[in-house]
């Protein structure tokens, strides 16, 4: 034993140590590099507490319950609110999933279960995620070109534009979502002579159900925070919305033509209604998070 | 057991081998005739849903195409090589634009890009727990949640002042370098170009996860095996092997940045020039359409028709580009067809 031990220590004293050296060059680049890592990423993080510092900050001290069901003041006008861009926003977004949630899930199914290879398939899915990356301004100036220019200005405009956007995103969610229940489980269901149908509503839908929620609420929430597509299409109101045919008020777009206005009153506003509206929007977002976890 | 067997129910049955079943209400009844009629309704429904989406997309083109045809005849490619928009003299330019765009969306990506790739490495390649990379994953993923018109308004009233004395000092001591060549008055290039790369960040970020997520553990492995360090495995082994993920991370990032609208429209200035000063206001496709479709009439809206076409251009090109990346690299690793 200790004529061994003898020999380890000699021959350690001999040989390179395998050990790596704290300060060897290779070990210091390395150390260095994991370093700028960390920097990086705390770094990019800031932006993101920045924000939701100023948020609370500015807008928590001005949003009660004035500031969420009065009107918009007019420019030397103290106090105010924006419940109808509140109203507006979700009417908008009401409107939107009404059209984009059945359509999208529908063209999913067909794409996840019906014709997963075929030639309209993976056209359908190649157009679906070349509109994820559209210009969500474009969807605007198509509603214009489309009904606006024919129907004015109105909700219903809004919301189309905003479904426009919502579909694509619906549409590969719920393929992904349903992709993941297992083919055993489909094929239990054909064996049963089940129709495709019946496997659809009986064993697909409901075990692909939390992902599809997921996916729908991540699309509405990106709809709710979306500015761009009503900017020409819903345009704004000072007043609560009462048909659909009509200018309508949105958080968005209050938060966009209040930030460039020179009053104090009003830039206070634009914080609160950034407030609301992100908290709209996070909520949505940790929803579709807790359906999110995988149950299958 | 005996059947009783009557005359009447051996001609149903011949008609029908499963009539007999079909009257029972066993969980075990074939489709019923309803069922059937029900089944095609359903799958011809849902086919519609698919196509819709196709006829969507080409709707889209048809509509803007179309009202976008008399600009084009009216100023044909001098459209794209104009540089002034004065709807007066009907004169209509969207060089600046173009250029605005491509110069905020490369800045962008250089910054957002690096930093994404950066944070990818830092949450796939064990620098810390799995529970804390969700937390960081998160952050990430809120990051993508927030807004752009909120963003914009950070960028006015937090952005720009912080920015401000930065941009002062580097004018006053480097002001001879192009990039510095102007004072930032307020709204600029610099800005915009900020927040566009805290907006496509997440966006690079969770594709070049996949792209990492992708390579087999085994290599990491026999990296490690052959007494590299951390790095040497990142930069010689996984990276290169990620480098098309990478690239489709760009591209789509890219693409993003393209058509952002509003946070531009609130930071960039909207002004038309060309400059390479990053403190000069410059403008953008999106944010032009965004900010003279309101008050436009007739001649110019048929010309920001072709402003949006222009830009519908240039974002299907690069999209379609970064998801043909994309499929090359799944194929990569994935051999999936």
């Amino acid at each position: 034993m200790t004529q061994l031990d003898h020999a380890v220590a000699e021959a350690d004293m001999r040989a390179v140590s395998l050990n790596r050296q704290t300060f060897e060059p290779r070990a210091l680049k390395s150390g260095i590099l994991t370093c700028i890592t960390w920097g990086i990423t705390i770094l990019a993080s800031v932006p993101l507490f920045s924000v939701i510092f100023m948020l609370i900050v500015e807008g928590g001290a001005r949003v009660d319950w004035e500031a969420i069901t009065a009107l918009p003041p007019s420019a030397f006008e103290e106090g105010g609110g924006f419940g109808n861009a509140i109203v507006g926003t979700l009417v908008m977004v009401g409107i939107a999933s009404a059209i984009s949630i059945p359509f999208g899930v529908m063209a999913a199914i067909y794409l996840a279960i019906l014709g997963p290879t075929s030639q309209i398939a993976s056209t359908t899915r190649f157009l679906a995620k070349t509109l994820t990356g559209f210009p969500s301004i474009l969807a605007g100036v198509f509603t214009y070109a489309g009904l606006v220019i024919a129907f004015g200005y109105s909700a219903l405009a809004g919301g189309i534009a905003l479904s426009v956007l919502m579909l694509p995103t619906v549409v590969l969610a719920a393929e992904e979502a349903m992709g993941q229940v297992p083919q055993r489980m489909k094929d239990a269901a054909y064996g049963l002579g089940c129709t495709r149908t019946q496997v659809i509503f009986k064993v697909v839908l409901p075990t692909g159900l939390p992902g599809i929620i997921t996916g729908v609420l991540l699309a509405v929430a990106g709809a709710a925070g979306e500015s761009a597509p009503l900017l020409f299409t819903a345009l704004f109101s000072n007043y609560y919305i009462e048909e659909l045919m009509e200018p309508t008020a949105s958080l968005s777009i209050l938060i966009y033509n209040f930030s460039a206005m020179p009053f104090e009153n009003q830039i206070q506003l634009a914080w609160a209604a950034s407030l609301v509206l992100v908290v709209i929007v996070l909520m949505l977002n940790v929803l579709a998070r807790l359906f999110g976890q995988p149950k299958v | 057991m005996v059947l009783p067997c009557l005359a009447s129910d051996v001609a149903i049955m011949s008609k029908d081998p499963f009539a007999s079943a079909d009257r029972s209400s066993s969980v075990t009844a074939p489709p019923s005739n309803f069922d059937n009629k029900a089944d095609t309704l359903f799958r011809a429904a849902s086919l519609g849903c698919a196509l819709l989406i196709i006829l969507l997309v080409a709707y889209i083109l048809w509509e803007i195409g179309g009202q976008a045809i008399p600009a084009f005849k009216d100023h044909g490619l001098g459209f794209i090589t104009g540089a002034t928009w004065n709807a007066s003299t009907q004169e209509f330019g969207v060089l600046p634009e173009i250029w605005g765009t491509l110069f905020s969306s490369l800045l962008a990506l250089l910054i957002g890009g690096t930093f994404g790739v950066a944070i990818a490495i830092f949450l796939t390649q064990d620098f810390i727990s799995a529970k804390l990379s969700t937390v960081f994953r998160t952050i990430v993923e809120l990051l993508a949640a927030i807004p752009s018109v909120v963003y914009g308004l950070w960028g006015i009233y937090v952005l720009i002042p912080m920015i401000r004395p930065m941009a002062e000092w580097l004018h006053t001591h480097l002001g001879f370098v192009p990039f510095f060549g102007t004072e930032l008055s307020g709204p600029g290039m610099a800005p915009a170009a900020l927040v566009l790369a805290i907006m496509i960040l997440p966006t690079v970020a969770a594709i070049s996860v996949d792209a990492f997520r992708r390579i087999p553990f085994k290599v990491k492995e026999a990296a490690f095996g052959m007494g590299t360090t951390r790095w040497e495995a990142i930069l010689k082994v996984m990276l290169p092997s990620v480098s098309s993920g990478i690239l489709a991370a760009l591209v789509l990032g890219f693409g993003r940045a393209l058509g952002e609208t509003m946070a531009l429209a609130m930071l960039i200035g909207n002004s038309n020039q060309i400059s390479l000063s990053l403190f000069a206001p410059a403008n953008t496709l999106a944010s032009l359409l965004a900010s003279n479709f309101p008050e436009a009439g007739g001649i110019e809206i048929e010309a920001l028709m072709y402003a949006a076409m222009v830009l519908l251009f240039i974002t299907l090109v690069v999209n379609v580009a970064g998801l043909g990346i994309q499929q090359y690299t799944m194929r990569k690793f994935e051999g999936k067809k």
